[in-house]
């Protein structure tokens, strides 16, 4: 059987900026697959060619087997696109957008009356529905932009960072139920530069920089692959600078400790990367205790994708956003983008 | 928050197979793969499926000018205006003057009537521009449209049907004014000629939408379209009052084709396609050949505009 989404190869190019320099995947059917990167990173491009707005250099597009390139209406019958920002017809209601829907996806009346009426009570939206868009909150304009996304039933669905600017309530409600339709069989694929999101869904993961994937795996895999634990130590609420590093001193010639860092950012306190064992906490409080370097507070946790992103890189999340963020011009690659996309 | 959320490495999925049920329905497989089968055939020009979302696409610019039926009245009140205001300009002028129409009120008639349906015609892209410009459009690029051109010919009939109410409410106040009626023969063929060039200006404009940055350059290719070929038909004056250079830009512009058969039909109940309407300064142009340059300026524009259209993947 044919993975349900294959990308090989995938370049494009608007004019001199190098959208995806190359991009391969394999995403498996019914699993939720992220691509997580920073903005800039070529996630939108990447799906915006898959979903055929958008027509790359190079490479290799298919949906269940078909090429998106030679087949993009039988690619189109597969594909649900959630785009990141919900253009909807503020005139229009609820309901009467998806009527729309429908028949740009030629569902025969009764069809298309059933399945309406299915969306609008699977995501809440039926006292709504015969009110403009125009009147809607952002959770409702979502929950109403997934209806119109799903009412073709597609085999993949598609989610530019699904939520975007969404409230938490909003956020954890699309989160359950991208879950849901995992469930029942879909396959999803979404973007997104938040990495709780893509713990939180993805079964598996691919990390996308500067247009070129660095890692795929599972969340887990990948943490694994960086290896050691993370300890977080704080000595005071807000340590002096030369209680810390004296304390750094002390911890790092341990032998279970990789590498010590002051973090000034959090008021001094210590990030320890540690060999995964299961004392490593204790072994740290043992030490700290005969010093007689008090102890405020102290956490264990496992690596996060933000260290994996970083031992990819060499930077992590934040920082390269900051980085996309002075090196872009938003605007004028929005105009490339239109300008591409035609 | 990530306190709330089951990691995904351990996450069970409560839901049960109950889940499927809810996502979908025996009756939308059963679509689902007819849906498939019918793509595999690949729906075409004159498909159920064209039709289909060409309707859905028409219906929604209807709910829109329901809903905001402020172009309508504003599109009825302004060529009224210009018949009324420009008529009184030149009412004075002797009579003869301009040709065999008794008054100017008559002969600009047929002038506003095609040019107020060329000025809706070539606003057509706006719209599109701004479903572009906002991501709407968006939903309609990632359908399986059976063809994009079911995006130009909702646009054409909606249009089509505003350019109708329009004229006939010019044909009314005209006939007020004291330029008499057409005959209804003479109707149903102004009607057929506002349609024709209604459909070819609406592809170009639409063409434009596809193909321009953005709004701005739409508008402005607009603005630096619409009056100059105003001026540059026999909308105001008949040809024969214009310098010879003029004469061969008139007898150039599709408007011209457009307005002379309507201002024939004004004058003479009964006509032919033999009807000589314009005096071009290469020979005497029919009514009949007048129409077949209207059917062509449209196809033209039509196979014109497909690359563009397709610029995307098609």
């Amino acid at each position: 059987m044919s993975p349900a989404v294959k990308i090989q190869d995938l370049q494009k190019r608007y004019g001199s900026l190098v959208a995806v320099k190359n991009v391969s995947l394999t995403i498996e059917s019914g699993e939720i697959f992220g691509l997580l990167g920073p903005n800039g990173a070529g996630k939108t491009t990447t799906i915006r060619c898959l979903c055929t707005l958008t027509k790359p250099d190079a490479g290799v597009l298919e949906v269940n087997g078909t090429s998106v390139l030679e087949r993009p209406r039988l690619a189109r019958q597969y594909l649900g696109y959630i785009a990141q920002e919900v253009a909807l017809d503020k005139v229009l209601t609820g309901r009467e957008l998806l009527q729309l829907q429908a028949a740009l996806y030629h569902m025969p009346a009764k069809v298309a009356k059933a399945r309406i009426a299915q969306m609008l009570s699977l995501l809440e939206i039926e006292a709504y529905a015969d009110q403009k868009t125009g009147t809607y909150s952002g959770g409702l304009r979502k929950r109403l932009d997934l209806a119109a996304g799903l009412l073709h039933q597609p085999d993949v669905l598609v989610l530019d960072e699904p939520t975007a600017g969404l409230d938490i309530e909003s956020r954890s409600a699309v989160w359950q139920f991208l879950r849901q339709l995992r469930a029942a069989g879909t396959t999803v694929l979404i973007t997104s530069h938040y990495l709780e999101e893509i713990d939180a869904l993805a079964d598996r993961v691919a990390i996308i920089d500067r247009g070129e994937v660095i890692a795929t795996g599972t969340p887990s895999d990948l943490k694994n692959k960086v290896g050691g634990d993370r300890i977080t130590l704080r000595i005071h609420e807000f340590t002096p600078i030369d209680e810390a590093e004296s304390a750094r001193a002390m911890l790092e010639p341990l032998g279970f400790v990789q590498e010590v860092i002051v973090n000034t950012a959090q008021g001094n306190s210590l990030n320890l990367v540690v060999d995964s064992q299961s004392d490593a906490l204790l072994s740290v409080q043992q030490a700290l205790k005969q010093a007689n370097i008090p102890i405020f507070g102290i956490s264990q946790a496992r690596p996060s994708l933000d260290d994996v992103y970083l031992a990819a890189t060499g930077r992590n999340l934040i920082d390269a956003e900051l980085a996309a963020l002075d090196s872009r011009d938003l605007k004028a690659e929005r105009k490339q983008q239109m300008k591409g996309i035609s | 928050m990530s306190s709330t959320i089951t990691p995904a490495k351990n996450r069970q999925d409560s839901e049960t197979a109950s889940a499927v049920d809810s996502f979908s329905s025996p009756e939308l497989l059963q679509w689902k793969a007819t849906a498939i089968a019918a793509e595999q055939a690949l729906p075409g020009l004159f498909s159920g499926e064209f039709v289909q979302e060409t309707l859905a696409l028409t219906q929604r610019l209807f709910i829109q000018l329901q809903r905001r039926p402020s172009t309508l009245i504003a599109g009825i009140i302004q060529p009224l205006m210009w018949l009324i205001l420009f008529g009184a300009l030149f009412q004075n002028i002797p009579e003869g003057l301009f040709g065999e129409s008794q008054n100017y009120g008559q002969f600009l008639g047929a002038g506003i009537i095609v040019f107020t349906a060329f000025a809706g015609a070539l606003n057509a892209g706006l719209p599109v521009m701004f479903d572009r410009e906002f991501g709407f459009l968006n939903r309609l690029l990632v359908a399986p449209l059976a063809s994009r051109f079911s995006i130009v010919v909702a646009s054409a009939l909606f249009i089509a049907a505003m350019s109708f109410v329009q004229t006939a409410s010019i044909v009314g106040v005209s006939a007020f004014l004291g330029a008499g009626l057409p005959s209804v023969s003479g109707l149903a063929l102004m009607a057929l000629i506002v349609f024709t060039l209604v459909l070819g200006v609406t592809a170009l404009s639409l063409g434009l939408a596809f193909a321009l940055p953005g709004h701005i350059e739409l508008i402005a290719v607009i603005f630096v379209t619409n009056l100059p070929l105003l001026f540059s038909s026999t909308a105001l004056v008949p040809i024969s009052f214009m310098p010879r250079w003029l004469q061969v830009v008139a007898s150039l512009n599709p408007l011209s084709y457009a307005i002379e058969p309507i201002r024939y039909l004004y004058l003479h109940e009964r006509w032919s396609l033999d009807s000589p309407v314009l005096q071009a300064p290469w020979g005497s142009v029919s009514l009949g050949a007048s129409l077949a340059v209207l059917v062509g300026f449209s196809a033209i524009a039509l196979v014109l505009i497909q690359p563009l259209l397709r610029r995307r993947i098609a």
